[in-house]
């Protein structure tokens, strides 16, 4: 029998061979991705619960851990409705149009030494721009919708998106002095020899910035204006149901986690253990179990900084993106770079 | 090097064939389609939409999409710049604080001239 499928696969052309392998990495990236967007709206739920004194979600299952396949199945059975009044293929080409480059973003994350999908010399290049992308879903959408509140939310969450974009490439900029490449795997590298060796110490203003623009570039609380239940309703997907809707709502997620995985990539080392003279003791060394608690605790963030913050105004999103992280990103990196010249302290390369 | 790509752009393939997926079969196979002329008018408070959404908007909104094209194109150049700074040296980074220079004289001026004023 297994004779029979080994034959049979090298019966098969190069490029379907080549073809099905990569799709198979794929399954094995997607899959879990998708489980953990299911299981960070469950956290949300519950973890807001517990610091806002309730219980959360407790019906579906045991401790409610069934809820998010509950929510999954339910808005699978719920009808589309498509506006008479909007453009119906933009408006349903919107939601694909977020998902696609939220999850084509994990190619090239590096999790743990070697395990990467596509090793990449542009990563970092290629991930700006796919989380750049996400913008034109939220736009077509808004415009597509054709109604008032959509369109609303759709050019408040345009412009403060690319407002800190600005500030995020900027810090991009710091990492790339810090680390010499483009190469996430190579960035990673020089973060070698523990938790003090990490890029957080010299490039501490840059990680408050790249993080708070993070949380501001995926709409989240506090800086979830686009949505502005109070307001504006849900912003640009207001006119969207059932599973359109979902698949917004997954894009979000998945913009989240990858948001986190940057941050611990980056900044924290991605899969190198805080404890580099201990690399022996088992769990201890690096491994992709550092990148996962790196990550679910940058997740862990998010959901602390929703609980905790009342949602700003809208001009003062745009005066802290462009007046204050604006200005400190170019001050930093301009410092960095002096420092790195003259060979100064941790920034010398 | 460039047949490194190949598995992202299958990842890009994939990720619009989910959302399709998705869509398809959560919208058009398993859902209900019901469609009523109070259902399909778009949501207003539960008004008729009295005029169309397409509305003028604030042109400060335009102006930031300015900005922001100004500030992307400055990091693009910054890009190549900060990862061979260790080979270009002093003068690489006296280069670029001209060049960082001039931008910031001008994000002064249109500070100063109110264009990041939201009230």
């Amino acid at each position: 029998m297994i004779d029979l499928a080994i034959s049979f696969w090298e019966w098969l052309p190069q490029w379907i061979q080549i073809l099905a392998e990569n799709i198979l990495y794929i399954v094995i990236i997607m899959v879990p991705l998708m489980l953990s967007v299911a299981y960070v709206t469950y956290a949300e739920r519950k973890i807001i619960g517990y610091m806002q004194v309730r219980i959360g979600p407790n019906r579906v299952g045991p401790r409610g851990w069934l809820q998010p396949i509950a929510d999954a199945v339910k808005l699978m059975f719920k009808e589309i409705i498509i506006p008479t009044s909007s453009n119906r293929y933009l408006f349903l080409l919107a939601p694909m149009l977020t998902m696609a480059p939220a999850l084509a973003a994990w190619a090239v994350i590096p999790f743990a030494d070697g395990v990467q999908l596509a090793d990449v010399n542009a990563g970092l290049l290629y991930i700006i721009a796919m989380t750049s992308m996400g913008v034109y879903g939220v736009i077509i959408a808004g415009w597509a919708s054709n109604s008032k509140y959509a369109m609303m939310g759709a050019l408040r969450s345009a412009a403060q998106v690319v407002a800190y974009e600005i500030a995020m490439g900027f810090a991009l900029v710091g990492v790339l002095m810090a680390g010499g490449s483009l190469n996430l795997g190579d960035i990673i590298d020089k973060q070698a020899g523990g938790f003090f060796n990490w890029f957080w110490l010299p490039l501490l203003p840059l990680v408050a910035v790249y993080f708070i623009s993070g949380v501001a570039e995926t709409n989240r609380a506090p800086f979830d204006v686009a949505e502005g239940e109070s307001e504006i309703v849900a912003g640009f997907h207001v006119d969207y149901s059932g599973m359109a809707f979902a698949v917004f709502f997954l894009a979000e997620y998945a913009n989240i986690i990858m948001i986190a995985a940057l941050t611990s990539l980056l900044f924290f080392g991605g899969w190198m253990s805080p404890f580099a003279s201990w690399a022996d003791v088992p769990l201890l060394g690096d491994g992709f179990h550092w990148f996962l608690l790196k990550t679910m605790f940058f997740i862990y963030m998010f959901l602390w900084i929703r609980a905790t913050y009342p949602r700003y105004r809208y001009d003062q999103i745009m005066r802290l993106g462009w007046k204050v992280f604006i200005p400190v990103t170019i001050v930093w990196i301009f410092v960095e770079a002096v420092m790195a010249v003259m060979q100064i302290g941790p920034w010398a390369v | 090097m460039l047949e490194n790509y190949l598995p992202v752009l299958i990842f890009m393939c994939m990720g619009l064939i989910v959302g399709l997926v998705m869509i398809v079969l959560g919208g058009f196979i398993l859902a209900p389609r019901k469609p009523d002329a109070e259902k399909n008018s778009p949501y207003e408070c539960g008004f008729e939409a009295f005029e169309d959404a397409r509305l003028k908007f604030d042109i400060r909104y335009y102006l930031v999409a300015i900005l922001f094209i100004i500030f992307d194109l400055e990091i693009a150049f910054l890009f190549p710049w900060a990862i061979v700074l260790d080979d270009i040296g002093l003068f690489g980074i006296v280069a670029m604080g001209i060049f960082l220079g001039i931008l910031v004289i001008g994000f002064i001026y249109e500070w100063k001239k109110g264009a990041l004023e939201w009230e």
